[in-house]
């Protein structure tokens, strides 16, 4: 795991300057939100997944959504992008509700996801998974489709910013090839890639750490900070503590469907109600001969 | 052994009306199964509806030929609809199943005793191809292509035909090129990708539907014009399955897939059927002891095995790219 | 296990080469015939119904007799086969008709040792128009039970080759044909009583359940072929197998030597033919034991936890592979069991198991997909619901009925009556 953080951009020395005046507390308002959920439920039969009264997303900061295994983050994370429907509640991207709407129309107002395990499309060329995150194109419409003086123009331009994105993520090279024939770490890029196509406001990553080698978490770690740098708002769901500590301004924590605390990386992974949640409440006893108990093996 | 009879009718079967109506079948069902990944099994169901619009609206009500045709084609688009509304956000095999289901529903109804009068139960319907002829602009007479001779309505049937096949072609060559198209191949692939990019998966899912339908019935019309008759015996699962059969040969989401699909399968088929009867006739050992009715059926068994060895040694088929398959998919 | 498979592989080969070589029914020997008593039922009374013209059609032979005083007929034919029977409703007297008239036409097959068949056209007068409403219902709804539990022979395994498989198979209808085809041919042509056919033909469906897994099925998944190009290799083999089938037997609707055309039992308002109520028993005891060993054998909880999950189930140290054999030998049996069955009242042929696929199509995903009970309440509303529409809309319609339930089921509950949600889309 990297020991070094990237180095932190004058976004994010701004965004941990606003947030460092916000009360640490679960469901707590924030200065300016880009994301707003209210009572929030989802059921499945007699179990209640997830349950969460309030939460608010700071505009042009990194937050992290972490919690043990169960805890409801990843249902939640499909709520909020549309992918599942809510039992209760309502949330509000931009000020627009969200409630009710079908997961295309979210990615459109603005709010596109990554996926834990990669959607990469591996039957298209890597250009064309890249031309088909373009937002708003004329040759999508049927009724032009079959024209194509009427989407050419449009065309070229979305290939010139997809050659564009292609470079910025090293997958230039890569551009005629099979996206199935790319290792799994450029198949992240690429998803990440072609997400910024459409010029979001907001990214959703889902793990986007999850089953990448050493090698190319730092350079994922760096395009996600650069995207701050753009101004780029982006949530996402995470259980490495390291990269979440090292990337994120804000830290939420869920733990069986509820929110059990909010703030700054370093203070919330102390904060005694998530210890508990993780490990589940006998930190303080001794568990081995020598007389050590977690909470001094987690603070060291 | 007459090759020269066997050969003609060979050449017959690659470029004649089967072919045609089994061509426009598999156009429409590339682009639904092909592209787009959608399993219909009822595409029968849009030549039925189409050619039976045709006949009823020219038989039983008297209209004239073009508003017939015109009322098949929105029949096809509203059969789309009804099958596309409720079944396109379920998993594919749902899809399948009511297809088949639906297929079938049409089949039971057009041949029903019950409801005779309209459409001529087991029998069918006739008398509706006048309209067609009478613009017929090839003149009276026999015309002989090499060894095959037809007489001008069957020449004017066959040229029509395969200007519509023509047509079907460029219209989805067109389409799959455009983004619209490219929207199709990632539907195929992984919906909720798609979805994530900002698409209107169901929306797209609907009209790739409606369009091959449409295509499809184009081959419903050929198939009523060209034998002037419209039965429902023609209109059962068997049929949706050959089109399935001569789309994947062909190559599945290739656009010129089903139109060598459809010429290398009826050339093969009927080629098989009179080279096995004049073997038979002629005596040779192998085959002697067959009847004239074992002989006619031994072509759908090869069809069956020959599908079964296409999906499992080489289901790209002549022309497809085996990395582009998402036939392995699942 | 291998001796298992050398003893089927030989006796399906023996099998094949007896009808190979059996020789075709010769029209030499004309000590053959049809007959029967035409008597009017009148309360407990049979009075003899003279003068009434029967018509006797098969293998390109025609012939006719007309009943005599004691209402005797009698039709020579050429030589053992399948024939149809006509009663010539014209030819009747005023007042008397069939009891049921939609079985003017009576398929039966004559074959030795019995030299004359009999068949018997029950009449009386007309029970349609007179029958209380009531009576047809309770008729029909038994006759949906009969249909219903025959079909949830076939219906079960294909739920459970779907369970641990994945595959929607479309030649599991060919499983029935093959069944009844077997023991048609081993009942009629190889001259074994019925019982004993019918035997036969189970054994070789097992058989036949077997070497389609060893043969086709477990190579394909063992190359990793996807299900959805698998579903297209069953339509395929579906194709291959109805038309070899069609090869080898024929065309025509045949019945069985024994236990064809027989009349039914009064049984309070319903009437059964004693072959409908031992079918219907037959398949409560079998549908029973596979519920049974599904939910207390050994074997039967590893086919569950295959059913659930393959990859854990073989962590677990279940033989994933062996439970599967077991399913296709089981599914394979109950479907041969189920064709077997319903030759009785759709007639052998070699287009039977498709007619029913449809519908257990319907049944299984109406009860639920991949579900025991699923499949079997499934199959019992499929036969019931096509039965009792007839009350509505005319008998040739009846599948459209069901069809269209089907559909509507799936737009409103597409996971099934007994399935779980998660498994849908």
């Amino acid at each position: 795991m990297p020991d070094s953080a990237p180095e932190l951009g004058p976004r994010a020395i701004a965004a941990r300057q606003i947030l460092a005046e916000v009360p640490q507390l679960a469901g707590v308002r924030k200065p300016d939100p880009i994301l707003v959920a209210d009572g929030i439920v989802r059921r499945f039969g007699g179990l209640t997944a997830v349950d969460v009264e309030r939460v608010e997303i700071q505009r042009g900061a990194i937050t992290a959504l972490i919690g043990p295994n169960g805890a409801g983050k990843t249902t939640f994370f499909n709520l909020l992008t549309g992918f599942d429907q809510p039992d209760e509640g309502n949330w509000f991207f931009n000020g627009t509700s969200l409630s009710g709407m079908p997961s295309y129309k979210v990615a459109r107002s603005g709010m596109v996801r990554t996926f834990q395990l990669t959607k990469a499309l591996s039957k298209m060329k890597v250009i064309e998974n890249m031309r088909l995150g373009a937002a708003k194109q004329q040759g999508e419409r049927l009724a032009k489709a079959m024209f194509p003086f009427t989407w050419r123009p449009q065309e070229r331009a979305i290939t010139t910013q997809a050659d564009q994105l292609l470079a910025r993520f090293n997958l230039d090279a890569k551009r005629e090839d099979f996206a199935g024939s790319l290792s799994g770490g450029q198949r992240k890029l690429l998803e990440m890639a072609r997400a910024l196509m459409s010029e979001p406001s907001m990214l959703m990553l889902d793990e986007p750490m999850a089953g990448v080698n050493p090698a190319l978490t730092q350079s994922l770690l760096g395009h996600i900070t650069d995207l701050r740098e753009d101004g780029m708002s982006i949530l996402f769901v995470e259980h490495d503590m390291d990269t979440v500590r090292h990337i994120a301004d804000w830290v939420i924590v869920m733990a069986q469907g509820r929110i059990i605390a909010e703030g700054p990386p370093d203070t919330v992974m102390h904060n005694d109600a998530v210890v508990d949640a993780y490990l589940g409440g006998h930190y303080d006893q001794a568990l081995t001969a020598s007389g050590v108990s977690f909470t001094e093996e987690a603070t060291s | 052994m007459d090759w020269g009879y066997i050969f003609s009718v060979t050449l017959q079967s690659a470029v004649g009306i089967e072919a045609i109506v089994f061509g426009l079948m598999a156009i429409g069902l590339n682009l639904h199964f092909g592209y787009t990944g959608l399993l219909n099994f009822g595409q029968s169901a849009f030549l039925a509806v189409a050619s039976y619009s045709l006949a009823v609206l020219v038989t039983d009500m008297g209209f004239t030929f073009w508003v017939g045709i015109v009322v098949g084609i929105l029949a096809a688009v509203v059969l789309a609809l009804l099958l596309g509304i409720p079944t396109l956000r379920l998993r594919a095999d749902y899809l399948a199943i009511v297809t088949i289901a639906a297929a079938e529903i049409v089949r039971l109804l057009v041949r029903s005793v019950a409801l005779k009068d309209i459409f001529g139960g087991s029998d069918g319907l006739r008398d509706f191809s006048s309209g067609f002829y009478a613009m017929n602009p090839v003149p009276v007479g026999q015309y002989s292509l090499g060894p095959v001779t037809l007489n001008q309505d069957k020449v004017f049937v066959l040229i029509v035909g395969w200007l519509l096949v023509a047509l079907s072609l460029l219209i989805v060559w067109m389409l799959v090129r455009s983004p619209w198209g490219r929207i199709l191949k990632g539907i195929r692939e992984d919906e909720d990708a798609v979805r994530s990019l900002g698409k209107n998966v169901y929306l797209v899912k609907m009209q790739s539907l409606i369009i091959g339908g449409v295509l499809g019935c184009l081959g419903g019309f050929i198939y009523a014009l060209g034998y002037q008759n419209v039965g429902p015996d023609f209109f059962g699962t068997d049929t949706t399955f050959f089109a399935y059969a001569i789309l994947i040969l062909g190559g599945a989401a290739r656009v010129l897939g089903p139109l060598l699909g459809t010429i290398v399968f009826w050339a093969l088929i009927q080629g098989t059927d009179v080279l096995l009867r004049s073997g038979i006739d002629a005596g040779f050992p192998l085959v002697a002891w067959m009847s004239g009715s074992q002989a006619a059926v031994v072509r759908y068994i090869i069809v069956g095995a020959g599908l079964m060895l296409l999906m499992i040694f080489r289901p790209q088929g002549i022309l497809g790219d085996r990395k582009e398959l998402a036939l392995d998919a699942r | 296990m291998r001796r298992f498979a050398a003893i089927a592989g030989a006796l399906l080969v023996g099998f094949l080469a007896v009808v190979l070589l059996a020789p075709p029914s010769s029209a030499a020997d004309s000590s053959f015939s049809i007959g029967g008593r035409l008597n009017n039922q009148v309360g407990t009374q049979k009075v003899p119904v003279a003068n009434v013209k029967v018509t006797v059609t098969g293998a390109g032979f025609t012939g006719a007799a007309t009943s005599g005083p004691d209402g005797m007929w009698l039709v020579s034919v050429p030589g053992e086969g399948a024939y149809d029977v006509t009663l010539d409703t014209a030819s009747l007297p005023q007042g008397i008709a069939l009891t049921d008239p939609t079985r003017g036409t009576i398929h039966t097959t004559v074959q030795a040792p019995t030299i004359n068949r009999t068949v018997i056209f029950p009449l009386g007068e007309s029970t349609q128009k007179t029958t209380n409403p009531w009576t047809q219902v309770a008729q029909l709804t038994v006759e949906g039970l009969r249909y219903g539990l025959l079909i949830a022979l076939g219906a079960v395994g294909l739920s459970l080759i779907y369970g641990t498989t994945g595959l929607t198979n479309f030649a599991h209808g060919e499983l029935l044909t093959f069944g009844a085809l077997t023991t048609w041919v081993a009942n009629v042509t190889l001259h074994l009583p019925f019982v004993l056919a019918a035997l036969v033909g189970l054994g070789l469906s097992a058989a036949f359940g077997w070497v389609q897994n060893a043969g086709l099925w477990r190579p394909l998944r063992k190359r990793g072929t996807g299900l959805l190009a698998m579903m297209i290799v069953s339509i395929g083999l579906a194709l291959l197998l109805r038309n070899v089938f069609l090869f080898f037997i024929g065309g025509d609707k045949r019945a069985y030597g024994e236990f064809s055309g027989m009349a039914g039992i009064p049984l309070g308002p319903v009437s059964l033919t004693p072959t409908d109520l031992v079918a219907m028993v037959i398949s409560v005891i079998a549908l029973a034991a596979v519920v049974l060993a599904v939910q207390k054998t050994k074997l039967g909880k590893a086919t569950r936890a295959v059913a659930d999950n393959p990859a854990l189930a073989s962590s677990a140290g279940i033989k994933v592979e062996g439970v599967i054999q077991s399913v296709w030998i089981a599914g394979a049996l109950m479907a041969g069991l189920s064709g077997i069955l319903l030759g009785f009242t759709q007639q052998v042929s070699y287009l039977m198991g498709f007619q029913v696929l449809l519908l257990i199509f319907a049944a299984v995903t109406l009860g639920g997909l991949g579900t025991i009970w699923g499949a079997i309440i499934g199959s019992l509303v499929v036969g019931l619901f096509l039965q009792l529409t007839t009350l509505i809309i005319p008998p040739e319609l009846k599948n459209v009925g069901a069809l269209l339930v089907l559909i509507v089921i799936l737009l409103v509950r597409p996971y099934g009556l007994l399935g779980r949600r998660e498994r849908v889309g």
